[in-house]
């Protein structure tokens, strides 16, 4: 990772994080200690390390973990930069704890050759708050006819292919895909959702939908997706991975496949796991409930904690989705699909999976720095000698309350704005260098 | 506002229990505002009986009809209650220049807001559009039928209309057949006669079946036999045959009305003094044989009629509440 050593994100002094009780699921550990850094890298690990002639930075009080890692984020740059940009969006990231994300292709253009990677990577580095790992397309132009240059991208720093935002809708397509991304070694990571199935939906298909008569988006709709793409996978030993999977059933067949054996993966969003389709009728068709895929029953979502804590989901990512408030603004039927995430996703973690006992705080840390490195094969997601001194510094009893006209994303459309939480990220430290936002 | 008095003209049940600024739906409304309204209705039918059928209750007051969708009726009887109320009504519709030039709702709604009308009836196709007006804009919303979510003064006029055959509401068995995924209309009519304590029965083709409907109140039926049987109303709904063009739902007219066509045949298992209602336009052959359509049975113009005195009392309600809150 050439870029991840390059300029400010290394230092060559010594640093001592002090105190905090470290958290770091790859080595099962869970206890106070001190992380000495030395070269951007984490050096040792101990108690009371000797810290002469190191800067020291106090975690007594706090949590300290692996940087987290969310791998679905879309940074809109290039071409809808209104919405997002790389720099307002490592902003965003750093500001919601995460030390690396991985970002879409769904650009214009697309991300689906070399020059688009190297315009984030550059991007990138020149605003180093978080790291940025750009996911290239596995169709040209997302047409879901031709393979990308995916070779060519994966040689300029991209870490895994998805047409995401649409899925591979040919069976086809998508086992060539499987097949082909083991050149590289690259995950392919499906957006389940038959197309077909969806039609005109804008909301799950149940009690709700039937009540507001809004067409709705059946469970089927990625059930049928994932279904077809474990039977590829099984069949051409490709690297799965489903983005944002919200419903019990696809859950159970991705369980099924990894008792199996297969090399499947799945992670899913905090939107999934704490709102339900009711949230569109009681926020009285407020388009910041509107995502794909849409928010499911409480029975889903039942499921889905329960993959969590079964260790069936590997990790919890975002689709941190802006939207510019314009594009947001009007009737629910025409609203584009998807919310932030970035800024949200760990105090809502916090407080309402972890406070009330759901999810153990170990639990939720592999949920969103080891599992994700690992989906990826990223250097981080561990706090090992040697590895990027990437850390997120976590205060579990800091309140907060969101404010979406805080945020450092440039768009604002979420659907917790005004929640009051318990639990936060309060900083981030980069190849061993603190963030300063 | 000082003027409420002149809001006396007709009705009796003034002094009113109403306060809602808009009529968004039906789903929220309590049993007893769904009596005001039609009480209120039952003043206002008569003055459609008078030979100047018009009265200055509205007098100076300013309605919009906004009407994004083609509606030739419904339309048409917002504006003869409104004329009938003396009121000022002015007209968009979706073919029309301001609302088809790509504008959002929110910047149509600020230029409507600059008009400053008194209501805004408003039948949009998407649903929730209502209910995004009342946010935004000072005026009373009417909802006058948002996507296939609801229309709450066609399921008014409905039950007007049965009260008339009926007497009442409660304890009565009521078949809705036709699409019922799609319309807006069965579910106002959920909702009010469910909330009224009438038995409801919803029955169509399992392909135009919105999943987990009983979770409303009611008992789906597949065959129109049995969601017949025994019913004192029986409700058609329109088949929207353009939606075919998107992907049928059935296969032919021939055989939607083998299955769910009301023939004189199939309102036998019907009381005998069961009544026949549409809220139109109606596809004769399609849902309805115009044996029945035109037969004794059937309360359709009526509801037409109805519709007209119905719509006066919202307008008027509405204006009252508006008048109290000033
Ligand atoms: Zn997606």
């Amino acid at each position: 990772m050439k870029r991840a050593d390059g300029n400010r994100q290394v230092c060559d002094t010594k640093r001592i994080v002090r105190g905090g009780r470290v958290i770091d699921p790859s080595q099962d550990l869970d206890r106070v200690l001190d992380v000495a850094i030395e070269d951007g890298k984490v050096a040792e690990l101990g108690e009371n390390l000797d810290a002469a002639g190191a800067e020291v930075t106090d975690a007594a009080g706090l949590v300290v973990t692996p940087g987290l890692i969310d791998i679905h984020v879309h940074l809109r740059e290039p071409g809808f930069e209104y919405k997002e940009t790389v720099a307002s969006g490592v902003r965003s990231a750093a500001a919601g704890g995460f030390t690396a994300v991985a970002c879409m292709a769904n650009t214009l253009p697309v991300h689906d050759h070399r020059a688009v990677t190297e315009l984030i990577m550059t991007e990138a580095d020149r605003h180093p708050f978080a790291r940025v790992y750009p996911i290239g397309a596995i169709t040209r132009g997302l047409g879901g006819e031709d393979l990308a240059e995916i070779g060519d991208m994966v040689a300029a720093g991209a870490v895994a292919i998805s047409d995401d935002g649409l899925p591979v809708s040919s069976a086809a397509m998508m086992r060539r895909a499987l097949l082909y991304a083991q050149h590289y070694d690259v995950p392919v990571i499906q957006h389940a959702e038959d197309l077909d199935l969806t039609a005109d939906g804008v909301m799950h298909e149940g009690e709700w939908s039937t009540r507001l008569g809004l067409p709705g988006i059946p469970a089927l709709a990625e059930d049928v997706m994932v279904a077809r793409d474990l039977l590829l996978s099984a069949d051409t030993g490709g690297r799965y991975h489903v983005a944002h999977l919200s419903t019990g059933r696809s859950l159970a067949m991705v369980r099924e496949a990894k008792r199996r054996g297969l090399s499947v993966t799945c992670e899913v969003s905090p939107h999934h796991l704490l709102l339900t389709d009711r949230e569109v009728a009681d926020s009285t068709f407020s388009t910041a409930t509107k995502m794909k895929p849409p928010l499911r029953s409480s029975a889903d979502v039942e499921a889905l904690v329960e993959g969590l804590t079964d260790g069936t989901v590997d990790v919890i990512a975002s689709d941190h989705a802006p939207h510019h408030p314009d594009e947001k603004d009007v009737q629910f039927s025409v609203a584009p699909f998807g919310i932030l995430g970035l800024e949200t996703t760990v105090s809502l973690c916090l407080d309402r999976l972890v406070r009330p006992g759901i999810l153990d705080l170990a639990a939720l840390v592999r949920l969103l720095s080891t599992g994700p490195a690992r989906v990826l094969g990223l250097p981080g997601g561990s706090l090992e000698p040697g590895r990027p001194a990437d850390l997120t510094l976590i205060d579990l009893e800091r309140e907060v309350t969101v404010r979406s006209e805080d945020f450092h994303s440039r768009s604002c459309n979420t659907p917790f704005d005004g929640w009051q939480l318990t639990g936060a990220a309060v900083g981030t430290l980069l190849g061993g260098q603190p963030v300063t936002l | 506002m000082s003027d409420t008095a002149p809001l006396r003209e007709t009705p009796d049940a003034a002094d009113t229990a109403w306060t809602r600024k808009h009529l968004l739906g039906i789903a929220d409304l309590s049993p007893s505002e769904i009596e005001l309204i039609l009480d209120t209705a039952e003043s206002f039918r008569e003055v459609g009986e008078r030979p100047i059928k018009k009265v200055p209750t509205l007098r100076g007051k300013t309605v919009m009809n906004l009407f994004f969708e083609p509606s030739t009726r419904t339309r048409s009887s917002f504006e003869l209650a409104e004329k009938r109320l003396s009121a000022d009504s002015l007209n968009f519709s979706g073919s029309g220049s301001a609302l088809s030039k790509g504008e959002t709702l929110i910047d149509t709604a600020r230029n409507l807001e600059a008009m400053a009308p008194d209501l805004v009836v408003i039948r949009h196709q998407h649903p929730g559009v209502p209910h995004l007006l009342a946010e935004r804009i000072d005026a009373g919303i009417i909802n006058a039928g948002d996507g296939a979510h609801e229309h709450p003064t066609q399921a008014l006029l409905d039950a007007f209309t049965i009260r008339q055959h009926k007497g009442g509401l409660e304890g009565l068995e009521v078949a809705i057949v036709g699409d019922i995924e799609h319309s807006r209309v069965v579910r106002s009519n959920i909702h009010l006669l469910t909330k009224m304590g009438a038995r409801v029965t919803v029955a169509g083709l399992r392909t135009m079946m919105p999943v987990e409907v009983e979770k409303m109140g009611v008992r789906a039926a597949y065959d129109l036999g049995e969601a017949t049987r025994g019913a004192d109303v029986v409700m058609m709904l329109r088949v929207q045959l353009e939606r075919q063009a998107g992907g049928s739902l059935f296969p032919s007219v021939r055989e939607y009305f083998r299955l769910f066509g009301l023939s004189p045949e199939r309102l036998k298992r019907a009381k005998e003094d069961a009544i026949v209602m549409h809220p139109g336009p109606m596809n004769r052959g399609t849902e309805i044989s115009s044996l029945v359509a035109d037969g004794t049975r059937s309360v359709i113009l009526e509801q037409v009629a109805n519709g007209v005195a119905v719509r006066m009392a919202v307008l008027y309600l509405l204006m009252a509440a508006r008048g109290a809150a000033v």
